[in-house]
């Protein structure tokens, strides 16, 4: 009796969640798969018609969807340096001893808490009005200028302003990284008349690995998937030059009704994400030291 | 001559930080400015601080419904996901079988489906159940805590599990001998001691359910069920051209923010790192 009794309260305690799960993860998963092998245009009274492969092999014609593809690609090995090397910057500055670091890293992270929606809309009026603003004054117009009508200026804006939104949020987990280092190694390291930079190279960098595991999945995977600000800061435009890998697929699917080829886009995209955050976090883990 | 070099230090920081978050004064300060005054120094301190654009940009906005929304779905998702991911990650950790690992590592392979990879079925599958069966999944806020405690389940579960399996079995054997159930040794002796975890899913739920879009912007329809990202995309489509009442539109959507990070600053920078270290 008392197994029988165990498994009562094992469904009880977990059924709820693994039931909504099921409906909002599991199912829409498998049934998207399913999706991909038919032509469809979403209307529940038109017929699908299955076409096998076809969609998966008419993707590679598709020339938005390439060009999304590499501007995505692009965009994202530019923000994960940027965000990194600015994140690791800010952790390194305020786990110093100045008196004002934990001000400054209350500052630093108060934009990722903001949605990507509402920076890309707020960092939308900085380019258009204050930039053009300060090109005027400041005479340096081949910098300060609306940078979101040039088709490569306007990626860099992404990057400009995904950087913003996510550099105060990796500089938390690089803190936490630098914390866990312990101080007598740093200072015997000191003692042993080591550099400032000798000590970051040869002991914080490596110690670091854990932290830039992590650091390097969330900005690899968060900058792969990124729609919000890509909607609010350029639209896509101008003329699809800012039309990431996400808003290609909505566009699809949701613009074009195309619900068939767009959903065997969406299961590309998903292919792609986990090839390779998997490898990222398998390669990096690799490098990790153990203490 | 070190004194001086730190306060210099400090000084400078704290400048960095500052300009840092510029955008955030650039947007404060102009919507208090009519067009000519923002042409002429965008940069400035307006001349005067009248609220007019902030008067119209609530009423345009429908501010305060957009904000009873976000608090309503954002708060109710968020309980209903520590109470269920915490229960069934207990259940997990303590029930050694093949079971457990399989619905465990079911949890965590799911987090790396993007969500463009399941929206679309998802709403055809919600609009399916609303029209066979009758439950209103589509287009009502009760159908978007459903979707949301889903979508967040994973990490959830993820975070709860790596705590438990920190915590020794001996006291709730203990407790178990005493003669109470499950439910009382969960709620009087766990969930207690999970109250660290609790702040950090807590904290990452809210930011992202908060902040979310694609996914209100999918099932809400109705006016009047917007949230706050929904009715500023919508504010932001029909009046893209009068920036003053955008800028008091989008202070408006940053006060609640600042307000919570005002009330729970350090639980929040604390709960990231922890949350990223598990």
């Amino acid at each position: 009796m008392p197994n029988r009794n165990k498994l009562k309260w094992f469904l009880l305690f977990t059924v709820p969640l693994i039931f909504i799960f099921t409906i909002v993860v599991l199912i829409p998963f498998l049934v998207g798969i399913y999706y991909s092998f038919f032509e469809w245009d979403g209307i529940g009274a038109n017929p699908k018609v299955f076409v096998g492969l076809d969609n998966f092999v008419e993707l590679w014609g598709d020339n938005q969807f390439l060009r999304s593809m590499w501007l995505t690609t692009l965009f994202t090995v530019l923000s994960v340096i940027t965000i990194n090397v600015i994140g690791l910057a800010f952790a390194l500055l305020v786990t110093s001893r100045i008196q004002t670091a934990n001000a400054a890293r209350t500052l630093l992270f108060m934009p990722y808490l903001i949605g990507g929606l509402i920076l890309g809309y707020i960092w939308q009026f900085v380019f258009v009005d204050v930039f053009s603003f300060l090109g005027e004054v400041t005479g340096l117009d081949q910098v300060f200028f609306n940078w979101l009508v040039d088709p490569q200026f306007a990626l860099y804006g992404l990057v400009f302003v995904f950087t913003w939104q996510m550099a105060g949020y990796i500089m938390i987990i690089y803190i936490a990284g630098i914390q866990a280092i312990p101080n007598d190694v740093v200072e015997a390291a000191k003692i042993d008349g080591a550099s400032t930079w000798q000590r970051f190279t040869r002991i914080t960098f490596p110690l670091l690995m854990p932290a830039l595991t992590i650091s390097l999945f969330l900005t690899l995977s968060s900058a792969f998937k990124i729609y919000d600000v890509n909607l609010s800061l350029t639209g896509g435009g101008p003329a699809n030059a800012t039309e990431l890998f996400a808003m290609n697929i909505y566009q699809e699917i949701f613009g074009s009704s195309n619900y068939g080829f767009g959903q065997a886009k969406a299961i590309v995209f998903f292919l792609i994400v986990a090839a390779i955050t998997l490898t990222q976090v398998y390669m990096t883990k690799k490098r990790e030291v153990e203490m | 001559m070190r004194k001086t070099s730190s306060i210099l230090k400090s000084v400078l920081l704290i400048l960095l930080a500052l300009f840092f978050l510029s955008p955030i004064y650039i947007i404060f300060v102009n919507s208090f400015k009519d067009r000519q005054e923002l042409y002429d120094n965008a940069l400035a301190l307006p001349d005067n601080f009248s609220f007019q654009y902030y008067l119209e940009a609530m009423e345009k906005m429908n501010f305060l419904s957009a904000l009873g929304n976000s608090l309503y779905i954002t708060i109710v998702s968020v309980v209903l996901i520590v109470i269920l991911s915490s229960m069934t990650a207990w259940m997990l950790v303590r029930t050694d079988s093949k079971w457990s690992t399989v619905i465990f590592m079911t949890f965590i392979a799911t987090m790396l489906i993007p969500f463009q990879t399941l929206m679309m079925p998802l709403m055809q599958f919600m609009s399916a159940i609303t029209e066979n069966l009758n439950i209103p999944m589509y287009n009502t806020r009760e159908g978007l805590i459903f979707m949301n405690i889903g979508f967040h389940a994973s990490l959830s579960v993820f975070l709860y599990h790596g705590f438990i399996k920190s915590i020794p079995i001996t006291l709730e054997e203990a407790a178990t001998i005493d003669g109470a159930s499950k439910f009382g040794v969960f709620w009087r002796i766990i969930f207690p001691m999970l109250k660290p975890i609790t702040a950090t899913v807590m904290i990452l739920n809210v930011i992202s359910i908060w902040n979310d879009f694609l996914l209100p912007s999918l099932t809400l329809i109705d006016t009047a069920l917007r949230t706050i990202p929904l009715s500023t995309f919508f504010f932001f489509g029909e009046f893209t051209i009068q920036w003053n009442l955008a800028m008091a539109g989008l202070t408006l959507t940053i006060i609640p923010v600042i307000i919570f990070y005002a009330m729970a600053q350090k639980h929040i920078i604390k709960g990231i790192g922890e949350g990223a270290v598990k």
